[in-house]
């Protein structure tokens, strides 16, 4: 309708361009790659799933039938058919429990610290890079910490507290960095409208802040946990033992934890004890997956809820 | 009232002070014991001996067996994680529709949820006795090559999650642009998102990197405790973190050299994570950068 208007000096032509057969021999090739990278990078995509779903399946298969009562309340043993987990899951209990009691106040408070008080001064610039630097140290690093400051120098031998120390120091940075994005979520209008009724700073944060980024921080501990439980190296450093006759009753006690006594069950001859650390493979599994899926039940349950 | 909130104010910061604290002691830690490797072993002889046999009567000090089977089962790590994951990132954010993405990124990301214990059983029970059924004679029953293959299953969600936020932060009128010109998605991928997002795709190459080189648990179970200087992916190795396990589980006095060696290995991989995290940090600075 325009060109009616403009009326341009010379007609355009109406005619479609010519596609030679040259270029429209391209064309149809460029729509096949297309096409067939479409279904290679499907087939590449299942094949994720399908290792996913084999790992899953090869310990199954072969650990299910070792799985029963017996098997979780019995000791450790020589004899594989004998051998239970029963010192492997209360160690990982109680790992569970100190760690989570260090770490959590600990990297709540840090988070806090950064996103509310902490202005962009060189000390919180630092400390950023460094949380940042942390989260890549790998693990066997912190156990070599561990083993010397804490099983060391302040004494604690290969105990559950010096375990639990160790790990806190792990998952401090996770902590700290997921408590940070869920009080960012909190609106500012929020802290406002708190600071306008006369509440002071932490009145604001204690009262508003926190209760509203709660399901967000319980997420980042309990996959931080989640991960503190899978871990095997740095307990191995600090000189967790991979044979304890006996559960640990405090946190002075030694211990063994769920992955170690897979580890020591793995790295025997034997098909018997491959099959008994598959079926605590499927213990370990199942508390990790029961804790991820209730941190993402969380997160999306308080994505669905909370609308500012 | 003032000075409650005060005292809270430091305690905070004493907690965020912590993890400075935690940095510091770990680099003390690391070089007061590996000064002390030094003061008995020179630096030269570590950096370039062929032979690492400090458990042995004949003891020699040379990093790069140790190195070097790090290195190959990273290799092979990478070899098998950076095409499938970039794939996986390209196929979910540019072709696959919205529920299949939806449903199958978390189902991936389960894969780095799994404890790397969990991956060594894997790699030992079936993925090595697979792998000498597929080359008969030829595979050790500990090697590199299961071990990397399965290590590059676990750092698979690592490259193809943040590949794909790469991805999807290209400007969508870069894409719509090259649509109208007539370009398929592939042409499109190819030769204006991946250019595009490079450097997003780079930092997590060089994070999975990072972690595959501080992984401990799959090579620990599966690759072996020989440390050799080979590039030969069917037999046994070890790497630098499978020694200081190895060291740890035994039976080592405090303040014996050997003691000391774990420290000195330990530092190396410090140093050489540390260096990888901050070219991935400083990556990741240009690539916010680039498109505002």
């Amino acid at each position: 309708m325009e060109e009616t208007l403009e009326k341009p000096e010379k007609p355009v032509s109406r005619k479609k361009p010519k596609m030679t057969f040259e270029s429209k021999g391209r064309t149809v090739y460029y729509q096949l790659q297309d096409k067939i990278f479409k279904y290679f990078a499907l087939a590449a995509t299942s094949l994720g799933l399908i290792v996913l779903v084999l790992l899953l399946y090869s310990v199954f298969s072969s650990g299910f039938d070792r799985l029963d009562w017996d098997f979780i309340t019995s000791l450790p043993s020589k004899r594989a058919a004998k051998a239970g987990i029963y010192t492997a899951w209360t160690g990982t209990l109680w790992i569970m429990f100190l760690t989570t009691i260090i770490a959590f106040p600990i990297g709540v408070s840090a988070g806090i610290y950064l996103e509310e008080y902490s202005s962009r001064s060189r000390m919180s610039n630092l400390i950023e890079i460094n949380i940042a630097n942390l989260a890549g140290v790998p693990s066997i690093i912190y156990g070599l910490l561990g083993l010397e400051v804490f099983a060391r120098f302040l004494n604690l031998g290969a105990s559950v507290l010096t375990g639990s120390l160790t790990l806190a120091l792990l998952i401090l940075p996770i902590i700290i960095v997921s408590t940070r994005e869920a009080i960012k979520t909190v609106p500012y209008t929020l802290r406002e409208a708190s600071f306008a009724l006369g509440a002071s700073k932490w009145q604001t944060i204690w009262n508003q802040v926190l209760p509203a980024s709660v399901p967000g921080i319980i997420t980042g501990v309990i996959l931080a946990i989640s991960r503190a439980i899978g871990e095997t190296a740095p307990l191995i450093v600090i000189g967790a033992l991979t044979y304890v006759p006996f559960a640990p009753t405090s946190p002075m006690d030694e211990f063994t934890v769920m992955p170690i006594q897979i580890f020591n069950w793995v790295s025997r001859p034997q098909k018997a004890f491959a099959e008994n650390a598959a079926a605590a493979i499927i213990v370990l599994l199942s508390i990790t997956f029961v804790m991820n899926a209730i941190a993402v039940y969380l997160r999306h349950r308080s994505q669905k809820k909370v609308k500012w | 009232m003032r000075k409650g909130e005060k005292f809270i104010e430091a305690f905070l910061f004493g907690c965020s002070a912590l993890t400075l604290l935690t940095t510091v002691g770990i680099i003390l830690v690391l070089s007061f014991e590996t000064i002390g490797f030094f003061k008995d072993v020179s630096l030269i002889e570590f950096l370039t001996d062929t032979q690492w046999t400090p458990l042995f009567s004949n003891k020699r000090f040379g990093i790069m067996p140790l190195l070097a089977g790090t290195f190959l089962v990273t290799a092979i790590s990478l070899v098998v994680a950076v095409p499938l994951g970039l794939v996986i990132a390209v196929y979910l954010s540019e072709y696959a529709p919205g529920w299949f993405r939806e449903i199958v990124k978390p189902v991936l990301e389960i894969l780095a949820a799994i404890p790397t214990v969990v991956y060594g059983y894997f790699a030992l029970v079936y993925v090595t006795p697979w792998l000498q059924e597929l080359f008969p004679d030829q595979v050790g029953g500990f090697n590199a090559l299961s071990p990397g293959i399965v290590m590059g299953i676990m750092i698979l969600p690592l490259i193809s999650s943040l590949s794909e936020d790469a991805l999807y932060a290209v400007p969508k009128s870069l894409k719509e642009a090259s649509f109208a010109m007539g370009a398929t998605k592939l042409q499109t991928v190819r030769q204006v998102l991946i250019p595009a997002a490079f450097s997003g795709i780079s930092v997590s190459i060089v994070l999975a990197l990072s972690r595959a080189i501080g992984e401990t648990m799959i090579v620990a179970i599966a690759a072996g405790q020989q440390p050799r200087l080979t590039a030969n992916p069917l037999v046994p190795i070890e790497t630098a973190t499978t020694y200081i396990v190895q060291v740890t589980m035994g039976d080592v006095p405090y303040d014996s050299l050997e003691y000391k060696t774990i420290f000195a290995v330990g530092m190396t991989l410090f140093v050489i994570t540390l260096v990888l995290n901050n070219v991935s940090f400083w990556l990741k600075k240009r690539y916010t950068q680039a498109y505002r």
